[in-house]
């Protein structure tokens, strides 16, 4: 464990080295590390500087608007927070399953989500690093650099993304913030016309998705010294699982395990999520720490995303990415790969299980019905709605009052769950790699490439309206204290 | 019909008592307008209808047609004149077209786009205006009243119940509702109403129907707002 890295005890006779803004990461962040004279590191923190406040300004607009409104938190992932938040009022509107049509067109929505976040995040954020190395020329370790380098890879990343996107758009009718899901199903199915243009290069993309998984197991493999190792703590970690225990980014139960795999909790309703998750708030940054409430805030943070994903499943329901989970666990050895660099190896199978399953449901007629709108059964005060998003558990909580308006919000976003996650990530290469060394632009972005393992979108994250604990110090001239407030 | 006019070089003709819109409108030529609707009385008051005759400027929805007249209608002046008049109404509401269920059947923001307004241009007013969802069937957002009166016209001339009204002066002016409570829930207001039908932008809205229409089917969707032949019957709620 290094949490002790948090706070320094004397932070006023060391220096400051800011990483601002951490870059190739969706939103603003910063690093803070600070350093004595002999570069012994005392202090690192991931600091998270946007503020948003959507759980504020939802408050008092109307249940419908929701799912369209909350997902302009993120122009990445939006379609995580429009079908969270229309999970939730589905709730709320008392419809407790969909239509097949109106289930398999979200679904197909996410999954294309799902492909195009990941393949953003591993050919255009992280394939420089992966390819050229942590330390590497800084002019040419960025998406140009690959593509001058590398071109058949950098087409590829480039086309699966798209092709996600061309999967959003004629499912929600933009490639980003559409309106298609509504309280109790969809507006719009799909035509013949639409779902063959996608049927046409979704065999390329699930080729070309086998092809990625190969090549970040390939660079895995080749250097397990680094791989295996780089930034690596023990950790609980959480996800929803489907039916069977199959992976399932859609729906399903919430299960835990503890960092040797053991379960903590399995088959939680999450509509009772605030039973079994806390949340606390530091001073020093606006992004919330969660934890398992029966473990306590020091032992109860956990990680969230591809790596706890493909580990808490019990398989995977398509068979190309079911072999390559496989051989994930396998390679771990029987016992949970903790690495985040294993971060990247497990989101390309999880591109993979998107493709194949974009392909299973482009096969699949209940896409052309025009059944959309499940009956509404008896109206609820209070809906919680949980989807994994491509970065992790996504939860939306919300509560309604009896004139259809929105009186309490409550969001626990993917990156908010890895919040302890990447802070621990982030001191254990500070020490490792910059401890009693001479600072570099090199050894710097180590830092933010074991922050980039986890995907990150700051900008999604930041929640503590209202609840931050805040202290403010007027002083004279001299430095002595004339007033102090403070806010717990 | 003898009688003509002249619309930016277009012959127009025109009947006894009409107004340059209404002979405009007829013709298939398109002057901008919020507070305009062929069922009601006009107003005069949105000032976007703007155009000069002879010379001078005035509304084109009060001012009756006569012959020989030389009006401009579609010039970058006046244009522009209606963008800025556009964009102080973006700003003195709180007009969020990103999450307003109106969007793309809304008037207000169909207007802008065709006007080819790019940025709000001047500083936001944010004002606070809660909204009024007593009413079991309908809500007011009066966050985005624009105060073209088509409401307090319709309740009043059609449904004859008075539930809506103007009150205040200047800057001052808003909408409110005929109740002691000033609650919609405590009026005799219902879906059958004119009232409940008119409203261009996204104040007067029928509850839990948002967002039922998918992108690309929306009324601007499918034809921008100079092409639309009955735009105010098509942007009105179903």
């Amino acid at each position: 464990m290094t949490s002790q890295l948090e706070t320094a005890q004397h932070p006023e006779r060391l220096r400051r080295v800011a990483i601002d803004p951490v870059s190739r990461v969706e939103g603003h962040g910063k690093v803070t590390i600070l350093l004595d004279e002999q570069n012994k590191v005392h202090q690192v923190r991931l600091h998270i500087v946007e503020f948003r406040g959507f759980e504020k300004f939802i408050q008092g607009r109307p249940y419908w608007e929701v799912p369209v409104m909350v997902q302009r938190l993120c122009g990445i992932c939006p379609v995580s927070h429009h079908l969270a938040a229309s999970k939730a009022m589905d709730i709320i509107v008392g419809v407790k399953k969909l239509t097949p049509t109106a289930e398999k067109l979200r679904r197909l929505m996410h999954y294309g989500q799902m492909l195009q976040s990941h393949a953003l995040h591993f050919f255009h954020l992280s394939s420089p690093d992966l390819l050229f190395g942590f330390d590497s020329d800084v002019t040419r370790r960025n998406i140009v650099g690959v593509a001058m380098a590398h071109p058949e890879i950098a087409k590829q990343g480039v086309l699966l993304r798209k092709f996600g996107q061309e999967v959003i758009r004629i499912t929600s009718g933009k490639r980003i913030h559409g309106t298609s899901a509504v309280p109790g199903g969809m507006n719009k199915s799909l035509t013949i016309a639409e779902r063959d243009e996608l049927l046409k290069n979704i065999y390329q993309i699930v080729a070309w998705s086998r092809d990625a998984v190969h090549l970040i197991k390939k660079v895995h493999i080749q250097d397990p010294g680094l791989y295996n190792s780089f930034g690596t703590f023990r950790s609980n970690y959480m996800s929803i699982v489907g039916h069977n225990g199959d992976l399932d980014f859609y729906h399903g139960k919430l299960r835990a395990r503890d960092d040797n795999g053991k379960i903590i909790f399995d088959n939680v309703d999450y509509q009772h999520y605030d039973r079994y998750l806390e949340e606390e708030v530091k001073s020093w940054t606006y992004m919330k720490f969660p934890f398992i409430t029966s473990l306590g805030k020091d032992k109860g943070w956990y990680k969230v995303g591809p790596l706890a994903r493909v580990q808490n499943c019990n398989q995977i329901s398509t068979p190309f990415a079911e072999h390559e989970r496989k051989e994930f666990v396998d390679y771990a050895g029987g016992a949970p790969m903790h690495a985040p660099l294993a971060y990247h190896w497990t989101r390309m199978i999880e591109m993979l299980h998107a493709a194949e399953e974009i392909k299973n449901l482009l096969h699949d007629d209940d896409l052309l019905g025009n059944n959309l709108m499940a009956v509404p059964g008896e109206r609820q005060r209070e809906g919680v709605g949980v989807i994994e998003a491509p970065r992790g558990t996504l939860f939306h909580h919300y509560r309604v009052d009896e004139n259809d308006m929105v009186t309490m919000a409550n969001l626990i976003v993917s990156t908010t769950n890895n919040n302890q996650a990447m802070n621990e990530a982030v001191r254990n290469v500070a020490q490792r790699y910059l401890h009693g060394r001479e600072v570099t632009e090199g050894l710097l972005n180590h830092v933010e490439v074991a922050i980039r393992a986890f995907d990150p979108c700051l900008s999604c994250a930041t929640h503590a309206l209202g609840k931050m604990p805040l202290e403010v110090e007027l002083v004279d001239v001299e430095g002595q204290q004339v007033h102090a407030l403070s806010r717990s | 019909m003898s009688q003509k006019f002249s619309l930016d070089g277009q012959v127009i003709p025109f009947e006894d008592g009409e107004t340059i819109m209404q002979a405009a409108t007829k013709a298939g030529v398109f002057i901008p307008h919020l507070c305009y609707h062929p069922e009601f009385k006009p107003h005069g008051s949105c000032k976007l209808c703007t155009v000069k005759v002879n010379g001078r400027q005035t509304a084109s929805c009060t001012m009756r047609a006569s012959t020989g007249m030389v009006v401009e209608n579609n010039t970058e002046e006046l244009n522009g004149e209606r963008r800025a008049l556009t964009q102080m109404l973006f700003v003195e509401g709180n007009h969020f077209c990103p999450s307003c269920e109106k969007s793309g059947n809304c008037q207000l923001q169909a207007t802008a786009y065709h006007l080819g307004m790019m940025s709000p241009h001047y500083d936001h007013f944010f004002p606070n205006r809660p909204v009024d969802a007593t009413h079991p069937d309908f809500f007011i957002d009066f966050n985005r009243c624009i105060l073209c009166s088509l409401c307090v016209r319709a309740s009043r001339d059609v449904d004859k119940k008075n539930v809506f009204a103007l009150s205040g002066r200047g800057i001052k002016t808003h909408l409110i509702v005929n109740a002691a409570s000033g609650n919609l829930a405590d009026t005799d207001f219902s879906l059958a109403d004119k009232a409940a039908q008119v409203c261009p932008v996204g104040v007067i809205l029928q509850k839990r129907q948002g967002f039922a229409v998918p992108i690309g089917e929306r009324t601007y969707d499918k034809a921008p707002i100079a092409a639309q032949r009955e735009p105010e019957m098509e942007g009105a709620p179903k």
